[in-house]
C-alpha cells in the first residue's frame, strides 16, 4: 500500500475514534463540568463548548446534595446492599459452583438443569410476585430485603461451576491423597487458583447491582434504607431544580463504581467477554 | 458404596443448600406464584374474596390501550435499537481491533458509560434533551443546522420521547456490545485474513468473507441479549417520561409496574408478566436454535 494511502487512513481513523469519544465521553464531561458550575450557568452554557469545561469551578454543589438530601445515608444503603449481595454471593455462588463440578452425589444433573433453566427468567417478570410474597410475610423497607433476593444468582453459579471444571484436576487429587476434606481442598487449593474467577463476579455482580431501581421502588418507603438510584430520581424532581446540584449528585454517585471500573479493568472486561464466548 | 462417597454426597448437598434454597425462595416460588396469580383476581386492599377467574387477566392485559402500546413500544424500541447499537458496537470494535497509542484509553472511555447506573444515565440525558433553546441537543441541531433547526420539547413531545429513550439506551449500551465483538475479532485467527489476501481478496471481501463469518456467535449473542433488554427497558421510562406523553413512551414493565404496583392490580399485573416472560423465553429459545445450528455444520 501506498505511504500517503496509510496516513489517509490513519487521519481518518483518529477523526472517527475523536468523533467515538465525543458521543460517548461528552455526556460524561458535561456532567463533571456542569457538577462545578453554578446551577445557572449549567443549562445557560449548555448550548456551547464552555459546557464542556468547569470555567468558575467550585465544590458549593457538592456541599448542597449533602445539605438537601440525607447523601450520605443514601451511600450508606447503597454499600450495605451491595456489600451483602457480593459479599454473601461469592461464597453461596462458588459453593454450589464447585459441588456441581467436582462432586459426585446424586441429584447433581437436576440442580445443573434448574440452575440453567432458571437462567432464562429476567427478574422483571417476579419483580411483582416476589413484592406480593415478601410483603405478605411483613417483610419490607430494609436493607436486607434489598439484598437477600439477590446472593443466589444462576449466572454467577454458573460462572463458578464453568470456571472449576476447567482447572486442572491433579491439584486437587494431590490435596486428597494428603488427606484434605472436600471442604479443605476447596478452601486451600482450588480458592486460591481461581482468584480471577471471584474478581470478575465480584466486579460485575457489584456493577450490575449499584444500578438497581425497580426493587428497591418497590421495596422501600423510609429514606433511611432507600440507595442511591433512587435517591437520585426523588433529587431530580425536588424543587427547586438545581441542575448543578443533580450533576454533583451523579459524580459522587457513579465515583465509586468509576474507581472499582478503572482499577479492576482487565477482570471485569473478561468477566463480560467471557460471559459472552459462553453465553 | 463407599463411606467416603456418601460424606461426599451430604458435604455436596451442604455446599449447594443455601444456594438452592435461595433460587427457590426468590426466583422459582415467584414465577409459579406469577403464573398462580395470573389466573385469579387479586388486588391490593381489595375486601373481595379470591377467586379463579380462567384467562379473564390475559383477555383484559391485551384490551388495555397503555399494555399493547406498551408491547408495540418495545417491538419498535428493539427493531431500531438492536440494529443501531449493533452496528455502531461493531464499528468501534473494528477501530480499536488494531495496534495504537491510546487504544486502551479510548476502549476505557467509549465503555464508561455501560458501568453508569441507568438511573443516573436518565437524569444527565433529561438535562440534554432540556427544552429550549438552551438545552444541549437542541444548541447542538441548531448549530449544526446553521440555526434552522427549531428548539423542541423532546421528553413532552409524542413523536420524540420514545426515540429520546432509545437515543439514551443506545449511549448506555453500545460499549458493552464492542467488548465482546472486540474479544471476538481477537479470536479469528490472523492467518485467515492472510489467505484471503493471497488469494486476492480486498478490504470489503475480508470483511464479508472471514470477519462477519468469524464473529457468527459473539453477533447473535449481541443481538438475542440486546433483544431481551429491549422487552426490559423501565428505569428510563420511569425517570424520563414515566411512560408519557399519553402512553407514547410506555413499555410492557412500565405497564406492569404501573398496573400491579401503582394501581394495586396484582393479578392483571402477573398476567402481563408472565406474557412478558413468554416473549423473553421465545427470543431465548430462538438463539439457542441459532447457535446450535452452527454446532453441527462444525
Amino acid at each position: 500500500m501506498s505511504r500517503p494511502g496509510l496516513l489517509v487512513r490513519m487521519v481518518l481513523a483518529y477523526v472517527l475514534l475523536l468523533a467515538c469519544t465525543a458521543l460517548f465521553f461528552g455526556p460524561v464531561l458535561f456532567m463533571l463540568a456542569g457538577s462545578v458550575k453554578p446551577d445557572a450557568l449549567v443549562l445557560a452554557e449548555a448550548g456551547t463548548l464552555r459546557a464542556f469545561v468547569p470555567g468558575s469551578a467550585s465544590l458549593e454543589n457538592y456541599g448542597s446534595v449533602f445539605e438537601r438530601v440525607p447523601f450520605a445515608s443514601y451511600m450508606a444503603s447503597s454499600l450495605i446492599i451491595n456489600g451483602l449481595i457480593v459479599g454473601l454471593g461469592l461464597v453461596v455462588n462458588a459453593f454450589a459452583g464447585y459441588a456441581l463440578a467436582r462432586l459426585r452425589w446424586w441429584g447433581r444433573n437436576a440442580v445443573l438443569a434448574l440452575v440453567l433453566a432458571l437462567l432464562v427468567i429476567p427478574f422483571e417478570a417476579i419483580a411483582i410476585p416476589l413484592f406480593y410474597q415478601v410483603s405478605w410475610l411483613g417483610w419490607r423497607d430494609d436493607h436486607l430485603v434489598q439484598a437477600i433476593p439477590f446472593v443466589a444468582n444462576p449466572l454467577a453459579i454458573y460462572l463458578f461451576y464453568s470456571f472449576f471444571l476447567g482447572l486442572p484436576r491433579e491439584l486437587e487429587e494431590a490435596a486428597r491423597i494428603d488427606g484434605a476434606g472436600v471442604l479443605r481442598t476447596f478452601l486451600t487449593i482450588v480458592v486460591p487458583n481461581s482468584r480471577a474467577a471471584f474478581a470478575s463476579v465480584a466486579i460485575v455482580t457489584f456493577l450490575f447491582h449499584w444500578g438497581m431501581y425497580l426493587w428497591p421502588l418497590l421495596m422501600t418507603t423510609s429514606e433511611q434504607v432507600r440507595p442511591l438510584p433512587l435517591g437520585i430520581a426523588t433529587f431530580h424532581t425536588l424543587p427547586p431544580l438545581a441542575w448543578g446540584d443533580i450533576l454533583a449528585f451523579g459524580v459522587l454517585m457513579v465515583l465509586p463504581v468509576l474507581v472499582v471500573f478503572v482499577v479492576f479493568q482487565r477482570w471485569f472486561v473478561q468477566g463480560v467477554a467471557w460471559a459472552g464466548v459462553k453465553g | 458404596m463407599s463411606p467416603w462417597r456418601r460424606s461426599e454426597a451430604r458435604i455436596a448437598w451442604w455446599l449447594v443448600a443455601p444456594a438452592l434454597a435461595g433460587l427457590g425462595a426468590f426466583i422459582l416460588l415467584p414465577f409459579a406464584l406469577a403464573v398462580a396469580l395470573s389466573f385469579t383476581s387479586l388486588r391490593m386492599g381489595s375486601p373481595l374474596p379470591l377467586e379463579y377467574v380462567g384467562w379473564e387477566n390475559y383477555r383484559l392485559a391485551f384490551d388495555e390501550p397503555g399494555f399493547r402500546r406498551g408491547l408495540a413500544n418495545n417491538v419498535l424500541f428493539a427493531l431500531v435499537v438492536v440494529p443501531v447499537q449493533t452496528a455502531l458496537g461493531l464499528a468501534l470494535a473494528l477501530l480499536l481491533d488494531r495496534r495504537f497509542h491510546g487504544r486502551l484509553l479510548f476502549r476505557t472511555l467509549f465503555f464508561m458509560p455501560v458501568v453508569f447506573p441507568l438511573s443516573l444515565v436518565a437524569v444527565v440525558w433529561v438535562l440534554v434533551f432540556a427544552p429550549g433553546p438552551d438545552g444541549l441537543l437542541n444548541a447542538v441541531l441548531a448549530t449544526l443546522s446553521l440555526g434552522a433547526w427549531e428548539p423542541r420539547d423532546f421528553l413532552n413531545d409524542p413523536a420524540w420521547a420514545l426515540p429520546a429513550i432509545m437515543v439514551t439506551s443506545v449511549w448506555q449500551g453500545a460499549g458493552f456490545q464492542m467488548v465482546i465483538l472486540l474479544a471476538g475479532l481477537q479470536a479469528i485467527p490472523r492467518h485467515l485474513y492472510e489467505a484471503a489476501a493471497v488469494d486476492g481478496a480486498g478490504r470489503m471481501r475480508r470483511f464479508l468473507h472471514v470477519t462477519l463469518p468469524g464473529l457468527r456467535n459473539p453477533l447473535i449473542f449481541v443481538v438475542i441479549v440486546t433483544t431481551i433488554l429491549s422487552f426490559r427497558v423501565f428505569d428510563q421510562v420511569r425517570i424520563m417520561t414515566r411512560g408519557g406523553p399519553q402512553d407514547a413512551s410506555t413499555t410492557v414493565i412500565h405497564e406492569v409496574v404501573r398496573t400491579a404496583f401503582d394501581q394495586g392490580q396484582v393479578a392483571l399485573g402477573a398476567a402481563m408478566s408472565v406474557v412478558f416472560f413468554v416473549i423473553v423465553l421465545g427470543i431465548t429459545l430462538l438463539q439457542r436454535g441459532l447457535m446450535r445450528q452452527r454446532g453441527e455444520v462444525q
